[in-house]
């Protein structure tokens, strides 16, 4: 009984497995992020862009080297660490050669460290992992390795930028640190406290907290908490449903000063907060939209729009990848070979629609960029955020943030 | 397998009752030589990989079971057990000096070992109850744990949890476990030995006592066993084999994370071994096998998946209660009797419109799903190697058309079905 | 000793809401002992409702049709799916309603998408009610607790002191005898799962702006729901009001004060050991009140169950 269904089982399997003829020299993008699930929103919008940029950058260009196409492929990872690694393997069963992946620094040291196991053990198939989004400062540095390239700034980097627009305001005497308690807000903790003590010593850190990731219901104990601390400024990298929590919480409690974020724009958030956190939100990003970088952003944007009315551009830096990758199997000569491609990606320099320079560190494949820091506002708004009027508008740049800041990475090549 | 009905002893099919050694060790046999047989026709990585999850979950699945199916014992929190076992094998991964020396082949037996290590310590207080209460012990103590998993760093590694690479044990005879191959022949050893072990279990006294603590705990106490005993060893033997499935996890992925522990995963083996049939001891295995297929693969076609999960949990719950092991062998008989034949062609005419039936409401669903949900301008969907404008209304009509008719057809011949049933129930007369 | 009267406040908002949740789910288990796993999927399905009829009637007509159509959804659950199953046993009613929940949280994206629903406070609502030194507290927050003690009250009413809820509190205890007597107890179970779901429902409408309106809604609620009727105590109306009651304080105090592992530990004798980041027990020794306040109710559970496993106020240990 038990091998008769095993086995028509499993040939199900193989014809849908087996299916995956590859489609005539393609180039091919593995999108493995999360299509389902809680945090399909963000990982939905994120395919959507990738798939705009390969259709808009590259395709619609004719193509890469000799008329080549571009092709992102989306794999659902349902933000599982074991279920990336499956689809992982399937990506690199149908031809892929290059992963993006951003969505949850979890599920980005999982992937690193199997990409680099992978390449090690099988060195006719390998791959590259461009991260586009996954923010642990550790991916560039401990769990470096020659394979992965980091397209966002990471924590500590855009820590830096918003700590300089902190220390410039002269108001400010103590702050409150609030964040997720994991790798990530650890990181942003760990920074802030670093940063602002040797830019502001003056500066009192009133409060360092962090609350369990997800689970909050109710963020209102905490940010008494913070108005009771007398706190003129509050400093969180919460994302998603944990990021409208507290933004929410504390402004209906009383707090009045400015909360600066790493990510509460985007994905309905910024609908949620809407008129009630004009002036007082701040976030660290990079790319401008508003004011927009260049002519051809705004052409690219107003095309985006057209095709998703209600998605938001708000990770630009996914159009730097495609860029990035194109330019670099351009100068390579060859889609395959990734030692190539990946020897012209370190290194280069690239000059993003979105605004100033690009320049990918070879000694820990970070990229270095401006980061802007912006104000959540109506005012001044070409492009907003979940069709609802308001959107990030950029306040100041910091230019090529980190450019020479230290890393631990002792990356092995080739 | 006990009941005898009128049997004829010059058909095969009826001599091979209960108790022969050919209808026992026939199933293992051939469900050995299959999985040595399956890389040759499956030879891509991801398929291996696949099928490495199936048996991981089946060997969890099937350890779920001895709670269960056999022990009659709900259990909200048992993933921790796999987590904790696995957590263990990446640490002792990490611990070079002591990892160079053992082959990887018995790193499984370190995550059934504090696996069961933590079933000796919560089973001893939460055994002392059987129904809600057991339940209830079990989801507190799963949660908590899964809760502690990002608190405590230095075990669980927070969010990115822990991770090591399995090439460095000692080599086993010559192989060094590079390949995804050599990983699979692996698992495929220790889920046969597994199943073998949990098998002859159910079979001890201690196994068999459990089913009767499940049925009437009172009147087992009379006959002079423990029934708190009773349960307390099952939920250890229980804990080893999960924390065994654990292990071969962390060989498998060489990485482990607080998802391995959390409410979520408990969730999920639990409608897993349903799925399958808690009745039969086969039918966790089943159930693995189709959940795993219904996760990884279908998810490749369609992003409404889980909502096919569900819909097919729910339709199991109301209407086949004894899982897909139950569909199975509730054949048994009508095989015994020989007339198994006869079902053939009734089944074929219901339920090939059915299933046509089903798809079709299930590209009703989908196109509803791409109609609202999909970008303005991506007006093209794709299913089942059709391409289609999801705006037009021919395709809503031939859908909608494939659908009443499939399971119209379904519905008109399906008393003809029962019919043919009971007459192949039905001991005696023509066959 | 001003926070500690907002922390009340806080505390008293958010066990009320947990009590109207927990009210009709320890209903149902002690009318019919099932677990709706479900349960937490129609406070779902409650804030969704509300959120699309607000669109085109208002808050206030949300407010008061969803609960209504949760109701009715949950009776229908019950006399097409539950009463069928019923007859298998305890396991596969678990399991249907768990699978049930999935399915609503499916549905849920089906219909309104994975997003976060900008459902809002109304107006008339969202300004502050009073300050306690620098704390506001919101106009809605005093509106939910106006809510959720008018519902106890008159839950309480009806429980008590009026013939179809005497034939209620009968038929929670001797159905049998009930259905000899001559009244329609099937009748009365699929009501009270309506009237329990429809509970859930109101909390929906109600903690939907507070809360927020997105998919993963259900599941975040969901185990804390079981917590809190299991230490009040399977069947027990009070009990999952002082359960509920005790959690939000509990959950609430212990966010507000940093308590720390450190502290205490010190306090009872035992020195920090020196190398505190290399010691293999350094989480353990920096643990803070806030990080461990959302497991405390389990950990409150586990106990209960262990020493005292009918609850606080249990009537039926099933």
């Amino acid at each position: 009984m038990k091998n008769i269904t095993k086995l028509g089982a499993v040939s199900a399997l193989s014809l849908i497995i087996g299916a995956s003829a590859a489609f005539a020299e393609n180039i091919k993008v593995a999108f493995i992020d999360p299509l389902s699930g809680p945090f399909a929103s963000t990982g939905t919008n994120g395919l959507h862009q990738f798939e705009f940029a390969a259709d808009y950058m590259v395709n619609a260009n004719g193509g890469l080297l000799d008329g080549q196409q571009m092709e992102v492929i989306g794999f659902d990872n349902k933000i599982s660490p074991k279920e990336s690694l499956i689809q992982l393997q399937v990506a690199i069963d149908q031809g892929v050669r290059f992963i993006v992946q951003g969505n949850s620094s979890g599920v980005a040291n999982a992937l690193t460290e199997a990409i680099d196991k992978h390449n090690r053990r099988n060195p006719d198939s390998r791959v590259l992992f461009l991260n586009y989004a996954a923010v642990d400062p550790a991916l560039t540095n401990d769990k470096c390795n020659f394979w992965h390239f980091r397209f966002d700034a990471n924590a500590d980097i855009k820590m830096d930028a918003l700590t300089d627009v902190m220390a410039a305001d002269e108001n400010l005497k103590k702050v409150y640190i609030i964040g997720q308690d994991y790798s990530f807000g650890k990181a942003v903790a760990a920074a802030a406290v670093d940063m602002l003590g040797a830019k502001r010593p003056d500066v009192e850190i009133v409060g360092n907290e962090l609350h369990p990731i997800g689970k909050v219901k109710d963020f209102t104990p905490y940010s008494r908490k913070i108005v009771a601390s007398g706190a003129d400024a509050v400093i969180t990298g919460n994302w998603g449903a944990d990021m409208l929590g507290i933004g929410k919480s504390i402004i209906e409690n009383g707090f009045e000063g400015p909360i600066y974020t790493y990510y509460a724009a985007g994905s309905g958030i910024t609908a949620a907060f809407g008129e009630s956190g004009k002036g007082r939100i701040r976030l660290v990003s990079q790319g401008d939209i508003n004011p927009i970088g260049s002519d051809e952003a705004r052409e690219l944007y107003k095309a985006f729009k057209a095709k998703y009315p209600d998605g938001n551009i708000d990770q630009s830096r996914i159009f730097n990848t495609i860029g990035m990758l194109s330019e670099a199997i351009t100068q390579a000569g060859t889609a395959d070979d990734v030692v190539a491609i990946a020897s012209k990606l370190e290194g280069m320099e690239y000059d993003s629609m979105w605004g100033g320079k690009l320049f990918m560190r070879p000694q820990d494949h970070q990229i270095i960029q401006n980061m802007n820091v912006g104000v959540h506002t109506d005012e001044n708004v070409e492009f907003d955020y979940d069709n609802s009027g308001f959107g990030v508008v950029t306040e100041s740049t910091v230019e090529m943030a980190s450019m020479d800041a230290p890393t631990t990475c002792e990356m092995k090549r080739p | 397998m006990t009941d005898q009905l009128t049997t004829d002893p010059s058909k095969p099919a009826q001599r091979m009752r209960a108790g022969s050694m050919t209808l026992t060790l026939a199933p293992w046999i051939i469900a050995a030589v299959a999985m040595m047989v399956m890389p040759l026709v499956f030879t891509n990585n991801s398929a291996l990989t696949i099928m490495n999850q199936m048996s991981i979950t089946i060997i969890f699945a099937l350890a779920y079971n001895m709670l269960l199916g056999q022990g009659g014992m709900l259990s909200f929190g048992h993933a921790v057990y796999a987590g904790v076992g696995g957590f263990a094998c990446m640490h002792i991964m990490n611990m070079s000096d002591f990892f160079e020396s053992i082959p990887l082949v018995i790193l499984p037996v370190f995550g059934g070992l504090f696996g069961m290590g933590l079933a000796l310590i919560v089973g001893s207080f939460s055994t002392r109850s059987a129904g809600t209460v057991f339940a209830m012990i079990s989801l507190g103590v799963g949660e908590l744990i899964a809760a502690c998993s990002v608190i405590i760093v230095a075990f669980f590694g927070g969010e990115e949890g822990i991770s090591g690479d399995r090439t460095y044990a000692q080599p086993f005879f010559g192989v060094e476990f590079l390949q995804q191959i050599e990983v699979y022949y692996l698992t495929a050893a220790w889920v046969i030995i597994s199943a073998a072990l949990m098998y002859l279990w159910s079979r001890t006294p201690v196994g068999r006592m459990a089913n009767a603590v499940r049925d009437n705990p009172e009147r087992a106490e009379f006959l002079g066993y423990s029934a708190r005993w009773v349960r307390y060893y099952s939920f250890v033997a229980s804990g080893f084999f999960a924390g065994v499935a654990g292990g071969l996890f962390a060989i498998n992925y060489e990485i482990l994370t607080e998802e391995n522990l959390n409410t979520a995963s408990s969730g999920v083996i639990l409608l897993v071994t349903f799925l399958g049939g808690v009745g039969f001891f086969f039918g966790p295995i089943i159930g693995a096998i189709a959940f795993t297929l219904l996760q990884t693969v279908l998810s490749l076609s369609t992003e409404l998946w889980a909502f096919y999960a569900g819909t097919l949990f729910l339709a199991t719950v109301m209407f086949f209660p004894g899982g897909l092991a139950g569909l199975i062998m509730m054949h048994v008989p009508a095989f015994k009797l020989g007339k198994a034949s006869q079902l053939i062609v009734p089944y074929l005419k219901t339920l090939l419109p059915g299933a046509i039936g089903l798809l079709g409401a299930a590209a009703l669903v989908e196109m509803t799903f791409h109609f609202r949900h999909a970008a303005t301008g991506d007006d093209e969907m794709t299913i089942f190697w059709t391409t289609f404008n999801s705006h037009d209304v021919l395709p809503w009509i031939i859908a909608g058309a494939i659908t009443l008719i499939g399971l119209g057809i379904a519905r008109a011949t399906a008393p003809s079905l029962k019919d043919a049933w009971n007459e192949a129930n039905t001991a005696g007369g023509a066959s | 000793m001003d926070l500690i009267l907002v922390n009340l406040i806080d505390g008293l908002v958010t066990g009320l809401l947990l009590f109207m949740l927990s009210a009709g789910l320890t209903l149902i288990f002690s009318m019919m002992g099932v677990l709706n796993f479900a349960h937490a999927s129609f406070y779902m399905l409650g804030a969704y409702f509300a959120y699309q009829i607000s669109i085109a009637l208002g808050f206030w007509m949300g407010l008061l049709i969803a609960p209504l159509i949760v109701g009715v959804l949950g009776a229908g659950v019950e006399r097409y799916g539950l009463r069928r199953v019923h007859q298998y046993g305890h396991v596969p009613e678990l399991i249907f309603t768990f699978g049930l929940a999935l399915l609503i949280e499916e549905l849920v994206q089906f219909i309104w998408g994975k997003n976060q629903m900008p459902y809002d406070v109304p107006d008339i609502l969202n300004f502050t009610a009073f300050a306690i030194s620098g704390n506001s507290i919101p106009a809605y927050k005093i509106f939910m607790i106006f809510i959720s003690v008018g519902i106890f009250i008159g839950l309480l009413y009806v429980l008590t002191k009026t013939r179809v809820g005497m034939i209620i509190q009968a038929a929670l205890s001797y159905p049998r005898t009930v259905e000899a007597l001559g009244h329609n107890v099937p009748l009365i179970f699929m009501g009270v799962f309506g009237v329990g779901t429809a509970l859930a429902g109101v909390a929906g409408v109600i903690a939907g702006p507070v809360l927020g309106t997105f998919p993963g809604m259900a599941f975040v609620l969901g185990s804390i729901v079981f917590v809190t009727i299991v230490i009040g105590g399977l069947g027990s109306l009070w009990g999952a009001l002082v359960a509920s009651l005790l959690i939000g304080w509990i959950t609430t105090f212990a966010k507000s004060y940093n308590i720390e592992m450190e502290n205490v530990l010190n306090a009872i004798g035992i020195a920090t050991p020196e190398n505190l980041d290399d010691n293999i027990f350094r989480d353990f020794w920096s643990l803070t009140s806030p990080q461990i306040a959302d497991i405390l109710p389990y950990i409150l559970m586990v106990l209960i169950l262990i020493f005292r496993p009918a609850g606080l106020f249990g009537k039926r240990t099933s």
